[in-house]
Protein backbone atom coordinates (compact mmCIF):
# COMPACT_ATOMS: atom_id res chain seq x y z
CA UNK A 1 0.00 0.00 0.00
CA UNK A 2 1.67 2.94 -1.31
CA UNK A 3 0.75 6.37 -1.03
CA UNK A 4 -0.75 6.01 -4.72
CA UNK A 5 -3.15 3.54 -3.25
CA UNK A 6 -3.79 6.10 0.06
CA UNK A 7 -4.51 9.03 -2.33
CA UNK A 8 -6.35 7.11 -4.39
CA UNK A 9 -8.90 4.98 -2.47
CA UNK A 10 -9.29 8.36 -0.56
CA UNK A 11 -10.58 10.07 -3.52
CA UNK A 12 -12.71 6.98 -4.37
CA UNK A 13 -14.29 7.18 -1.20
CA UNK A 14 -15.50 10.77 -0.89
CA UNK A 15 -17.11 10.51 -4.71
CA UNK A 16 -18.89 7.32 -3.89
CA UNK A 17 -20.11 7.83 -0.43
CA UNK A 18 -20.89 12.28 -1.89
CA UNK A 19 -23.02 10.78 -4.92
CA UNK A 20 -24.94 8.31 -3.53
CA UNK A 21 -25.55 11.10 -0.83
CA UNK A 22 -26.40 13.66 -4.15
CA UNK A 23 -29.60 10.74 -5.15
CA UNK A 24 -30.54 9.86 -1.55
CA UNK A 25 -30.80 12.68 0.00
CA UNK A 26 -34.11 14.35 -0.30
CA UNK A 27 -32.98 17.99 0.77
CA UNK A 28 -31.95 19.56 -3.21
CA UNK A 29 -29.23 22.05 -1.20
CA UNK A 30 -27.74 19.32 0.22
CA UNK A 31 -27.22 17.40 -2.64
CA UNK A 32 -25.97 20.43 -4.46
CA UNK A 33 -23.14 20.78 -1.92
CA UNK A 34 -22.37 16.80 -2.30
CA UNK A 35 -22.30 17.19 -5.99
CA UNK A 36 -19.69 19.48 -5.43
CA UNK A 37 -17.71 17.09 -3.34
CA UNK A 38 -18.14 14.32 -6.29
CA UNK A 39 -17.04 16.22 -9.09
CA UNK A 40 -13.76 17.55 -6.84
CA UNK A 41 -13.11 13.61 -6.22
CA UNK A 42 -13.64 13.08 -9.74
CA UNK A 43 -11.16 15.89 -10.50
CA UNK A 44 -8.66 14.16 -8.45
CA UNK A 45 -9.29 10.65 -10.13
CA UNK A 46 -8.63 12.66 -13.15
CA UNK A 47 -4.91 14.35 -11.62
CA UNK A 48 -4.35 10.53 -10.73
CA UNK A 49 -4.68 9.38 -14.29
CA UNK A 50 -1.95 11.73 -15.44
CA UNK A 51 -4.44 14.67 -16.59
CA UNK A 52 -3.74 17.33 -15.07
CA UNK A 53 -5.20 19.88 -17.59
CA UNK A 54 -8.84 18.20 -17.23
CA UNK A 55 -8.67 17.91 -13.50
CA UNK A 56 -8.31 21.48 -13.15
CA UNK A 57 -10.72 22.04 -16.09
CA UNK A 58 -13.34 19.81 -14.11
CA UNK A 59 -12.58 21.95 -11.26
CA UNK A 60 -13.22 25.31 -13.29
CA UNK A 61 -16.10 24.32 -15.51
CA UNK A 62 -18.17 21.85 -13.16
CA UNK A 63 -17.81 23.15 -9.74
CA UNK A 64 -17.38 26.90 -11.11
CA UNK A 65 -20.00 27.02 -13.13
CA UNK A 66 -22.42 24.30 -13.88
CA UNK A 67 -22.78 23.89 -10.07
CA UNK A 68 -23.50 27.77 -9.32
CA UNK A 69 -26.20 27.12 -12.50
CA UNK A 70 -27.72 24.38 -10.87
CA UNK A 71 -27.95 26.41 -7.06
CA UNK A 72 -28.91 29.32 -8.84
CA UNK A 73 -31.60 26.52 -10.59
CA UNK A 74 -32.69 25.39 -7.06
CA UNK A 75 -33.04 28.66 -5.30
CA UNK A 76 -35.59 30.15 -8.78
CA UNK A 77 -37.73 27.07 -9.10
CA UNK A 78 -38.45 26.41 -5.72
CA UNK A 79 -40.73 28.70 -3.00
CA UNK A 80 -38.10 29.05 -0.11
CA UNK A 81 -39.97 31.16 2.00
CA UNK A 82 -43.18 29.10 2.29
CA UNK A 83 -42.21 25.23 1.56
CA UNK A 84 -38.89 23.65 2.64
CA UNK A 85 -36.59 22.62 -0.39
CA UNK A 86 -37.17 19.06 -0.70
CA UNK A 87 -38.06 16.27 -3.30
CA UNK A 88 -39.77 13.43 -3.57
CA UNK A 89 -39.08 10.06 -4.82
CA UNK A 90 -41.05 8.18 -7.22
CA UNK A 91 -40.51 4.09 -8.12
CA UNK A 92 -38.03 4.21 -5.27
CA UNK A 93 -38.49 -0.09 -5.01
CA UNK A 94 -38.44 -1.24 -8.90
CA UNK A 95 -35.53 1.32 -9.91
CA UNK A 96 -33.84 0.16 -6.74
CA UNK A 97 -33.96 -3.71 -7.92
CA UNK A 98 -33.41 -2.47 -11.49
CA UNK A 99 -30.41 -0.32 -10.99
CA UNK A 100 -28.84 -2.98 -8.71
CA UNK A 101 -28.84 -5.09 -11.42
CA UNK A 102 -27.49 -3.02 -13.76
CA UNK A 103 -24.48 -2.28 -11.21
CA UNK A 104 -23.90 -5.38 -10.73
CA UNK A 105 -23.62 -6.68 -14.13
CA UNK A 106 -21.40 -3.42 -15.17
CA UNK A 107 -19.09 -4.49 -11.99
CA UNK A 108 -19.06 -8.24 -13.25
CA UNK A 109 -18.70 -7.51 -17.02
CA UNK A 110 -15.63 -5.09 -16.22
CA UNK A 111 -13.68 -7.09 -13.43
CA UNK A 112 -13.71 -9.99 -15.29
CA UNK A 113 -12.22 -8.61 -18.84
CA UNK A 114 -9.31 -8.93 -18.81
CA UNK A 115 -8.44 -5.58 -20.51
CA UNK A 116 -5.16 -4.03 -21.94
CA UNK A 117 -3.34 -2.96 -18.76
CA UNK A 118 -0.28 -0.86 -19.55
CA UNK A 119 1.90 0.53 -16.90
CA UNK A 120 1.10 4.13 -16.29
CA UNK A 121 3.79 6.71 -17.48
CA UNK A 122 5.22 9.19 -15.24
CA UNK A 123 2.69 12.01 -15.82
CA UNK A 124 3.85 14.95 -17.26
CA UNK A 125 1.86 17.55 -18.37
CA UNK A 126 -0.30 17.42 -21.28
CA UNK A 127 -1.03 21.35 -21.53
CA UNK A 128 1.12 21.58 -24.56
CA UNK A 129 0.23 18.21 -26.45
CA UNK A 130 -3.25 18.90 -25.62
CA UNK A 131 -3.43 22.57 -27.40
CA UNK A 132 -1.19 21.05 -30.62
CA UNK A 133 -3.84 18.23 -31.33
CA UNK A 134 -6.95 20.49 -30.45
CA UNK A 135 -5.35 22.98 -33.24
CA UNK A 136 -4.54 20.67 -35.41
CA UNK A 137 -6.16 17.36 -35.77
CA UNK A 138 -9.05 18.10 -34.04
CA UNK A 139 -9.70 22.10 -35.58
CA UNK A 140 -12.98 20.82 -37.03
CA UNK A 141 -14.44 19.75 -33.78
CA UNK A 142 -13.19 22.38 -31.90
CA UNK A 143 -14.83 25.23 -33.93
CA UNK A 144 -17.98 23.24 -34.29
CA UNK A 145 -18.00 23.00 -30.51
CA UNK A 146 -17.33 26.52 -30.11
CA UNK A 147 -20.49 27.63 -32.45
CA UNK A 148 -22.33 25.09 -30.42
CA UNK A 149 -21.72 26.70 -26.88
CA UNK A 150 -22.74 30.30 -28.64
CA UNK A 151 -25.94 28.68 -29.97
CA UNK A 152 -26.93 27.00 -26.82
CA UNK A 153 -25.68 29.95 -24.88
CA UNK A 154 -28.03 32.32 -26.65
CA UNK A 155 -30.78 29.90 -26.75
CA UNK A 156 -30.49 29.16 -23.36
CA UNK A 157 -30.64 32.94 -22.53
CA UNK A 158 -33.84 33.83 -25.05
CA UNK A 159 -35.43 30.56 -23.66
CA UNK A 160 -35.19 32.03 -19.90
CA UNK A 161 -36.14 35.51 -20.60
CA UNK A 162 -39.52 34.81 -22.14
CA UNK B 1 4.82 -0.71 -7.36
CA UNK B 2 0.97 0.69 -6.94
CA UNK B 3 -1.88 -2.48 -7.14
CA UNK B 4 -4.05 0.10 -8.40
CA UNK B 5 -5.11 -0.92 -12.62
CA UNK B 6 -7.68 0.08 -14.94
CA UNK B 7 -10.17 -1.82 -13.23
CA UNK B 8 -10.70 0.40 -10.25
CA UNK B 9 -11.08 3.07 -12.23
CA UNK B 10 -13.61 1.16 -14.21
CA UNK B 11 -15.24 0.14 -10.95
CA UNK B 12 -15.97 3.57 -9.96
CA UNK B 13 -17.44 4.98 -12.84
CA UNK B 14 -19.95 2.00 -13.14
CA UNK B 15 -21.08 2.62 -9.50
CA UNK B 16 -21.31 6.40 -10.64
CA UNK B 17 -22.95 5.35 -13.69
CA UNK B 18 -25.92 3.42 -11.38
CA UNK B 19 -26.20 6.02 -8.78
CA UNK B 20 -26.79 8.80 -11.86
CA UNK B 21 -29.70 6.16 -13.37
CA UNK B 22 -30.66 5.70 -10.05
CA UNK B 23 -31.16 9.55 -9.41
CA UNK B 24 -32.79 10.26 -12.82
CA UNK B 25 -35.00 7.75 -12.78
CA UNK B 26 -36.77 8.44 -9.04
CA UNK B 27 -36.25 12.03 -8.07
CA UNK B 28 -39.21 13.96 -8.45
CA UNK B 29 -37.64 17.19 -9.25
CA UNK B 30 -35.80 18.29 -12.06
CA UNK B 31 -33.48 19.76 -11.04
CA UNK B 32 -32.33 16.60 -9.06
CA UNK B 33 -32.98 15.03 -12.48
CA UNK B 34 -30.25 17.39 -14.05
CA UNK B 35 -27.56 16.41 -10.88
CA UNK B 36 -28.55 12.47 -12.03
CA UNK B 37 -27.21 13.38 -15.64
CA UNK B 38 -23.69 15.54 -14.55
CA UNK B 39 -23.15 12.03 -12.60
CA UNK B 40 -23.92 10.03 -15.38
CA UNK B 41 -21.71 12.43 -17.55
CA UNK B 42 -18.60 12.55 -15.29
CA UNK B 43 -18.58 8.23 -14.93
CA UNK B 44 -18.14 8.30 -18.94
CA UNK B 45 -15.63 10.83 -18.59
CA UNK B 46 -14.11 8.62 -15.68
CA UNK B 47 -14.01 6.03 -18.54
CA UNK B 48 -12.17 8.12 -20.72
CA UNK B 49 -9.42 9.23 -19.06
CA UNK B 50 -8.71 5.89 -17.68
CA UNK B 51 -8.57 4.26 -20.74
CA UNK B 52 -6.73 6.37 -22.65
CA UNK B 53 -4.06 6.31 -19.86
CA UNK B 54 -4.07 2.75 -19.59
CA UNK B 55 -4.37 1.85 -23.26
CA UNK B 56 -0.92 4.05 -23.98
CA UNK B 57 -2.33 6.95 -26.00
CA UNK B 58 -2.99 9.57 -22.82
CA UNK B 59 -3.84 12.47 -24.99
CA UNK B 60 -6.09 11.63 -27.32
CA UNK B 61 -8.92 10.66 -24.24
CA UNK B 62 -8.61 13.64 -22.90
CA UNK B 63 -9.41 15.19 -25.74
CA UNK B 64 -12.99 13.61 -25.94
CA UNK B 65 -12.95 14.06 -22.21
CA UNK B 66 -12.99 17.91 -22.65
CA UNK B 67 -15.47 17.83 -25.37
CA UNK B 68 -17.66 15.78 -22.75
CA UNK B 69 -17.43 18.68 -20.49
CA UNK B 70 -18.17 21.56 -23.23
CA UNK B 71 -21.16 19.89 -23.98
CA UNK B 72 -22.10 19.56 -20.31
CA UNK B 73 -21.77 22.91 -20.02
CA UNK B 74 -24.04 23.62 -22.69
CA UNK B 75 -26.72 21.17 -21.73
CA UNK B 76 -27.10 22.47 -18.15
CA UNK B 77 -27.67 25.99 -19.43
CA UNK B 78 -30.46 24.84 -21.59
CA UNK B 79 -32.43 22.56 -19.04
CA UNK B 80 -32.12 25.12 -16.43
CA UNK B 81 -33.50 27.71 -18.77
CA UNK B 82 -36.09 24.95 -19.62
CA UNK B 83 -36.93 24.46 -15.93
CA UNK B 84 -37.33 28.21 -15.45
CA UNK B 85 -40.04 27.85 -18.08
CA UNK B 86 -41.58 24.72 -16.84
CA UNK B 87 -41.96 26.93 -13.21
CA UNK B 88 -43.17 29.67 -14.58
CA UNK B 89 -45.75 28.27 -16.33
CA UNK B 90 -46.85 25.37 -14.04
CA UNK B 91 -45.43 26.52 -10.40
CA UNK B 92 -43.68 23.84 -9.83
CA UNK B 93 -40.69 21.54 -11.34
CA UNK B 94 -42.12 18.36 -10.50
CA UNK B 95 -41.58 16.06 -13.28
CA UNK B 96 -44.75 13.40 -12.74
CA UNK B 97 -47.46 16.50 -12.57
CA UNK B 98 -46.02 17.91 -15.92
CA UNK B 99 -47.94 15.72 -17.77
CA UNK B 100 -51.00 18.15 -19.96
CA UNK B 101 -49.75 15.51 -23.03
CA UNK B 102 -51.30 12.92 -21.42
CA UNK B 103 -54.73 12.19 -22.41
Amino acid sequence: MNLYDIIFYLFAIITIVSATFVVFTKNIVYAAYNLLLTLFGIAGLYVLLGADFIGIVQLIIYVGGILILILFGVMLTNKITDVPIKSGVLQVIPASIGVGMLAGILILIVTNISWRNMELTVPESTIGSLGMLLMNEYILIFELLGMLLLIALIGAANIARK
Amino acid sequence: MSSIGLNHFLIISSILFSLGVFGVITRKNAVMVLMGIELILNAANINFVAFSAYGGFPVKGQIIALFVIVLAAAEAAIALAIVLNIYKNFNNVNVDEIDNLRE
